[in-house]
Parts: structure tokens; sequence; C-alpha cells
């Protein structure tokens, strides 16, 4: 893939070329700052923007050239994204399970309720919850973190082959935040999803991903095998991010404060 | 439901004074249909007869009972003023909605449009219809006019809301939860809208009535149906307030007063209830 | 006196009355905490904690729906509680003695003034300095901030998010506060700026030799910057000691989880989560608020909840199956008297 989207003279994303294998499954972590172009990235990825040069194909085909509703269906069956804020991604003044039920209707050729509610109830406990707790409710009535894993589900009805997550922890509690990275990584070793993990936080890429790739204004800056890109980077601008980012062993180093 | 509409009827003055304001003139609507006189008969009993306890809004000079006049009157103007409302409403609706999420050139075309009819003079413009349509003229034609030149405003409103929807992310989550896009449109995108709707179509109803009388006052409608115009319409012609027949001009003036004001508060207060930041403040969010 | 700031048994909820519908948010309930002169304390905890709340009250910022209920806050600056102090007198000490860093400087900078007009609405009035020679001081206070002085007159959305914050680092050390309270200052930043800025607090904080309270949910960053700890979970204060300590050596079960689940560059172990969400503080659970999702949760812990008592070294932990020096607290049974909160309605003014 490969894409350069202009506006004036600022390109926001700048001669990007990577691919991902639909033979295994695997979690390639996109790494930026923000300004560094990512979001925009995940824009062109899920086809909600038009690069303005290059092309993007998923498995094969141009992705620029479906228009039509059921050749959009078709991609967005298999491609799913992720939003960084839970509460932003569902309507607040609808029920959760609206969203669910119409991913079971609309991808799996239009089931009877039942069905719906069998096959959302299926894609919750994938991630650790159940149609019964969910059932009803209104997002706000639930935590981030149950949110965020309501929204894999919702993505997970489809079966898709790949989900797009865009900062899908930052704003959630550190508490629960490795419970959502661990469904992620679930999703790829059991139910083999290919996820595209964009974050800004250099530690749980690390955890999780198999390879990285490092974006600074628009530009890709470097590119791997994850725990050795993260481990030793050799970039300036990798190296840099290496060492800036903070660990609670730093309390041990030069004591803070008077 | 019911609930809802007690506890909004006891800690909200605005609410409950516009209840009972728009529950008076409702009443009195309704009792249009018991009427003892045919409406549109004229010395039915004797005129000119001050307010007493035969005619509790005295009589009129055309010898009709002011107080069964004004049930009439009031109803056929309600009437008026919620076909307008509901007409207008629908378009601006779906004018508003597809232009603000389709945007690009859909959205152009139909704000090109919106703006043409926004700086329509409406007054003239109804005149004109009026002379043009002279024998013809009939209350659903003015409804349809009416309609089709007051939705411009609103369009402009519910397609700014539906500008500011289109970029969160809630939409894009529809979209890819495989949603058509009325079904975004009208099932995820409307209840933002909701509180703009109502507030317009009490202010729309109280537009339509405003105009019809208006139009009325002056002559330019079928002033042998009674409305609230007509009835001024009339008293004017009789010169009612020279000869002291001041119940015949008060009865409609206070009247149509009392709705607006009614549907001025029942629409302020609404509006606050129905608006998405306070419903989520109230159920917890 | 040695404490800058000492707060004892302090209570504030959001009363919310609305459509006939009463909700009462225990955000801040029964917090007691001392923070010495020069010191940096840090509060870790998770959204909706109530560690805002908690800023709030102690800047004297409090509004309705939140109502403080009880308890006191007193500053070594002070020679009484901070609510017995009028008007007058607040927006004496305020900025001069004490002043805060909030996240997202977007709302503290003006966007439609030039940075210069903010210091002057924010600082000038406390000075006593005339215009030029306050210009002067302030040109100095940006040059050791590492901030050149042309910052002065560029409109705040000119500046990356990054000088933004130092911006308003400057604009709240700039009198050279006694008192300087930092709600996540850092966490809208990215990673390499968050270093930058964290190294600047420290080091202005030491010049100028001012106590702080640091509030995030980062634990990371309180190992860069703080000097004790004290996390709180669900509007209570469950365990308090100096940072290595508790980082290392973590006693509250809740602690010990965020410490543990904490990724790391380097470290591959599988991390558990934990079950369960954090309460809801409106229906919170009794007793000990963290017994629905504990390990270790015993009878008593449902039934009353934990003083935080102070053990050896320094520290303080609110859990029974810590030590058996762990008591219930004195007044755990009894909910505050709401129309005792009319006594407090000197606040919000």
């Amino acid at each position: 893939m490969g894409g350069l989207f202009g506006r004036a003279q600022f390109a926001a994303v700048d001669d990007v070329s990577f691919s991902l294998e639909s033979a295994h499954a695997e979690i390639f972590a996109i790494i930026g700052e923000s300004g560094s172009g990512k979001t925009t990235l995940a824009r062109l990825i899920l086809n909600t923007l038009a690069p303005s040069k290059g092309l993007i194909r998923f498995l094969g085909e141009d992705v620029s050239r479906f228009r039509g509703r059921r050749d959009r269906l078709q991609f967005m069956q298999k491609v799913q994204p992720i939003f960084q804020n839970p509460y932003e991604a569902f309507n607040p003044l609808k029920r959760v399970d609206r969203y669910l039920f119409a991913s079971a209707y609309y991808f799996m050729g239009r089931p009877s309720r039942n069905a719906q509610e069998a096959a959302a109830d299926e894609a919750l406990k994938k991630v650790g919850l159940s149609l019964a707790e969910l059932k009803g409710r209104f997002p706000h009535e639930l935590s981030g973190g149950q949110l965020q894993r309501a929204a894999i589900a919702r993505a997970l009805i489809s079966s898709p082959a790949l989900i797009v997550a865009d900062e899908p922890v930052s704003m959630i509690d550190a508490s629960l935040r490795m419970s959502i990275v661990n469904v992620f990584k679930s999703l790829c070793d059991e139910l083999k999803v290919s996820i595209i993990y964009i974050t800004h936080d250099l530690a749980t890429a690390y955890y999780i991903s198999d390879r990285v790739l490092i974006m600074q204004k628009g530009k890709v800056v470097e590119t791997g095998p994850a725990k050795q890109v993260l481990s030793n980077p050799r970039h300036p601008y990798s190296v840099l991010l290496r060492e800036s980012v903070l660990s609670p062993d730093d309390v041990d180093k030069a004591p803070p404060g008077a | 439901m019911l609930r809802v509409l007690h506890d909004l009827f006891r800690y909200n003055r605005e609410f409950a004074i516009g209840t009972i304001l728009v529950l008076i003139v409702l009443c009195l609507a309704v009792a249009s249909f018991f009427s003892p006189y045919p409406p549109q008969d004229s010395y039915v009993v004797p005129p000119d007869v001050p307010p007493c306890w035969g005619h509790p809004l005295g009589t009129n000079s055309r010898g009709q009972d002011v107080f069964w006049q004004l049930t009439v009157a009031m109803r056929n103007s309600l009437l008026f003023g919620v076909a307008v409302a509901f007409l207008s409403r629908i378009i601006s609706l779906v004018i508003g909605l597809v232009s603000g999420y389709a945007g690009g050139v859909v959205d152009r075309v139909l704000m090109s449009i919106n703006d043409t009819f926004v700086v329509i003079p409406l007054f003239p413009i109804l005149t004109l219809f009026y002379f043009m349509m002279h024998d013809h003229m009939s209350w659903t034609l003015l409804a349809l006019a009416m309609a089709s030149l007051g939705w411009p405003y609103d369009a402009r409103l519910i397609r700014s809301v539906a500008l500011s929807l289109r970029n969160r992310e809630f939409t894009t989550q529809s979209v890819f939860s495989g949603m058509s896009t009325w079904q975004i449109l009208f099932g995820e995108h409307l209840p933002y809208v909701l509180p703009i709707v109502l507030s317009t179509t009490m202010n729309n109803i109280n537009w339509s009535i405003g105009l019809e009388v208006t139009l009325s006052v002056i002559g330019f409608t079928n002033i042998e149906t009674p409305t609230i115009g007509t009835m001024i319409y009339w008293a004017n012609q009789h010169t009612a307030m020279v000869a002291g027949i001041w119940w015949w001009v008060l009865a409609p003036v206070a009247t149509v007063t009392m709705t607006f004001i009614g549907l001025f508060l029942l629409s302020v207060s609404i509006n606050e209830f129905v608006d998405p930041r306070s419903r989520l403040v109230r159920v917890g969010g | 006196m040695d404490t800058a700031l000492t707060v004892c048994n302090l209570r504030a909820y959001y009363l919310t009355r609305y459509f006939g519908i009463e909700r009462e948010v225990r955000a801040v309930d029964d917090i007691s905490l001392a923070v010495k002169k020069k010191e940096i304390y840090g509060i870790a905890g998770e959204s909706s904690c109530g560690k805002s709340t908690f800023i709030r009250t102690i800047a004297a910022a409090v509004r309705p729906p939140l109502r403080v209920l009880g308890g006191s806050i007193k500053y070594s600056f002070l020679d009484r509680d901070l609510y017995h102090l009028d008007d007058r007198a607040l927006a004496d000490i305020r900025w001069k003695r004490l002043s805060c860093i909030l996240q997202g400087s977007m709302n503290v900078l003006n966007p439609v003034r030039r940075v210069r007009e903010s210091f002057k609405d924010f600082a000038f009035p406390h000075m006593g300095l005339a215009r030029p020679a306050f210009l002067d001081v302030v040109k100095q206070h940006l040059e050791r901030l590492h901030l050149s002085p042309s910052v002065l007159s560029a409109f705040p959305h000119e500046l990356s998010g990054g000088m933004r914050q130092r911006v308003a680092i400057a604009l709240a050390t700039v009198c050279r506060p006694e008192f300087i309270i930092a709600d996540e200052p850092t966490t809208a930043l990215d990673v390499v700026v968050q270093k930058d800025v964290l190294a600047l607090i420290r080091e202005t904080q030491r010049e100028i030799g001012s106590s702080m309270i640091f509030v995030t949910h980062d634990l990371a960053v309180h190992a860069n910057i703080s000097n004790r700890l004290g996390i709180m979970y669900a509007g209570r204060l469950v365990e308090e000691g100096p940072t290595g300590v508790v980082l290392h050596n973590p006693m509250h079960p809740y602690t010990r989880h965020l410490v543990a689940s904490l990724p790391q560059i380097g470290d591959l172990t599988p991390k558990k989560p934990l079950s369960g969400a954090p309460p809801n503080l409106a229906d919170p659970p009794s007793g000990c608020r963290f017994h629905p999702r504990c390990p270790l949760a015993m009878e008593i812990c449902r039934r009353a909840h934990p003083a935080l008592t102070p053990l050896d070294s320094g520290r303080r932990v609110a859990c029974y199956a810590v030590s058996p020096l762990v008591k219930p607290a004195v007044d755990s049974a009894a909910a505050p008297n709401r129309t005792q909160a009319d006594k407090y309605a000197v606040f919000p003014r």
C-alpha cells in the first residue's frame, strides 16, 4: 500500500508503503506522535478518506474503486475500525446493543432478531462480556473498558480479516487497559484476525505487536519486527522516542525534586 | 412518559404555565363542536349585547355570540397553524438532514434553493397569491403556500446540527455497522435534531397563526370562515372600537395572545428538556 | 511548621436535583493528608476516582453542584481554614501564594488574546510592579523555562502543544507561589515533550522552593516527579508513602494490581487484568469500596471501611488484609447529614 494525501503544500502522509499478508494474522503497530499522520493513515486504510496519490489495495483490489452500497458493504465486512474514545464511538442517546444487532443484520444476511441476538452474544463472549450484561444499556452506564470491549465485539460480528484500531486504549484507565490489550492479542492468536494497532504508547506496542512502523511528520522512519525495533532502535527519532518513555523504575534514578 | 410530564409540570414553571394556557385554548377549540349556533350564520342573536349571563362574551354587530364564534375561530386558526407547521417541518427536516449529511454538491444546491426561499419577501408573495387565486382561494391552498415558504430558516438550523454530527465517531461506527444513510439520519441523528424541530414547530405555529391573522384582518383570505383574523376583520368593518363594542375585539386578541405565550413557554421548556445535554445530565451521564 | 498543607477529613459531594431526580455523588469522601514544605506529593488514581474534585476543593474552586460537606483545609501561609476566607482574602492569595497548572493549557490561555495579556491578567495585580519592570521579570522567567520572550506577542494557537504547556507553567510560577497544584499537566502531550515538560516542572519547583500536589493517573510519571505518592480509589485514599517504596513494594491490593499491570519495554510477562469496574460514586459499595474487585476481600471489608492507618517507614494503608493495625474508620457508618451542607453554604459563593 502507499498513499499521499496533500492539502495545499502539506502532506499528512508522505510516501508510506507497507503490506500485510492475508495468509497469517499479525498485529502491526503504527507508532507516532500527534501530527505524525497516523490517524490520517487509518482513515485512508478504512477508505473514509481518498488518497491524493498512490494506491491502497485490499485483497488485491484497489480500494478507491469501491462505490455503491454493495461493494462498500463487502469491504466493510472485512475491514472494521475501533476508535480511541469509546464514549464517542457510541451515540450517547442510543442503546449499545443497537450497533451489534445492526452489524449482525447487515453482515450476516439479514437474519431474524433471535439470530442477531445469538450472533451478538457470541461476539461479546469472545471479548469477555455477555449480552445479558449489555442488553438495553446506554453507553454512560458502562465503564470505558466495557464499552471499548463492546466496540471490539461489534467489529468482530462480521468476521473481519482486518481490524484497524486507532489508539484504542489511550483513553482507558490504567487498570482496565491491559484487559483490552489482552483481547487484541487473543483476537490475533485465536481468531486469526490481523490488527493494525495505532498508538503512541511504545510499551503496549511492545507487548503485543509482531511488526512495528514508526512515523514522524508523515514519513516512515523505521520499520521491522517489534521486539527488535523497540529494544534496539536505530533511527535517531526512534531512539529519542524510546528514551522518552517513562517507567516506574525511573524512581531509582536521580531523585525527583528536592 | 406520564411520570416525565408530571415531573416537568411540577418542577418547571414555564412548562406549567404554558401547559395551562394551551389547555385553555384547546378547551375553547374543542368547545366549538358544541356551539348551539351554526358558525357561519349571522343575526341569530340580538346584536351588540355586552357580556352577560346568556352571552358570556357578549354579541357582535352581526348578531353572533362572540364566545361561540371565538371557539370556532380558535379551532380553525389552530388547525391551520398546526397544518402549516407540520408540512413545513417535513420539508425542513428532509432538506436539512440530507444537506448536512451529504455535503458537497448536494449541499450547495440545496442551500442555494434554501437561501432563495429565505429572501423571498413573504407578505408581497402571499398578497400576490391572493390576487391570483381570488375566487379559488381556500384555506388548504393558503396552508400549502405558507408551508412551502416557511421551512428555510429551520432547514439551515437542522443542517448545522447534521454537519456537526457527520464528523462524530458514532456516525462512522454506524456506517461500519452497515446502516443505510436513511437509517443513520433518522435513527442516529434525529434525536439531536429533535429539540430544534420541537421548538421550531411551536414557533412555526405562532408564525403561521400570526400571518393568517395579518392576512385576514386585511381581508385577503376567505372571510366567511370564522378565524381569529376574520373576527378582527369583521370587528374593524363594523368599527367596533369606535362604536364601543370592545368585547368583540378583546376576545380574539386576548385569546390569540394567550396562545402565543402558551406555545412559546411550552417550546422553551420542552426544548430544554429534550436537549441531549440536559438528557445526559438527567440520566447521569 | 513543616507542613505546607493539611487536609483533615475532607468531604465534598456533588448534589444535584434535576427534574425531580436527586443524586449525591460522593467524589471526595473523608480524605486526610499532609504535604510537607518543598515536597511534591503525587496523587494517583483512575478517572472518576475523585482526584479532580479534590483538586477543586483545595484550590477553593468549588461551584454548585459541588459542595463541601465537612472537613478542613489549612495552608501554612494562612492563619485559618481556607473556607473561612472571604472573597478578597481569596483573591489575594490566588496566584501569589497558590497557583495551578491544569490539564489542557488551551483552557488556561485565552485564545483570542496574546500571551502577554494573559500574564497581565493573571500576574500583574499581584506583583506590585510597574508595567515595564513587570515585563522584565516575566521575560527573565520565560528564559529560565527555555522559552523565547517572543512567545509573549504570540497567540496561543500559534504555539505548539508543548510550548503552550510551558507557557502555562510559566504563568503559574511567575509570582513564585508557595503552593502549586498540578492536575494532569502532561497527559495530553506527546511522549518526547512530556519528558521535557516534567523536567521543567521539577526544575522550577526546586528553584522556587514551592510545595506541590501533582495529580495524574500515570504511575510512570509519578516515578519521575513525586516524592511521596497517594493512591486514590473511589473518593478515598487507600495507600500513601514515599514513591519508590510504594512502587516497588505496594501493599494495598489495588496498588499491587496497578503496579503489576504496567507494560514495559523489555517485559513480556502476561499481564492479568482486574475483574469488575471502578464503582459508581453515586452508589458506592458498602464498607471498603474496593471489596467487590479485591482478591483478598473478607467479611469485615463489606461492613466497614478501613481507616488510613500509619505504619512504619512513613506509610499509610487502608486495608485489613495488610496489617492487623488497620481498624474500621470511626465515622464510616454515618453518612454526613445533608442539612449540614447549609453550614458550608458559604461555599460555593
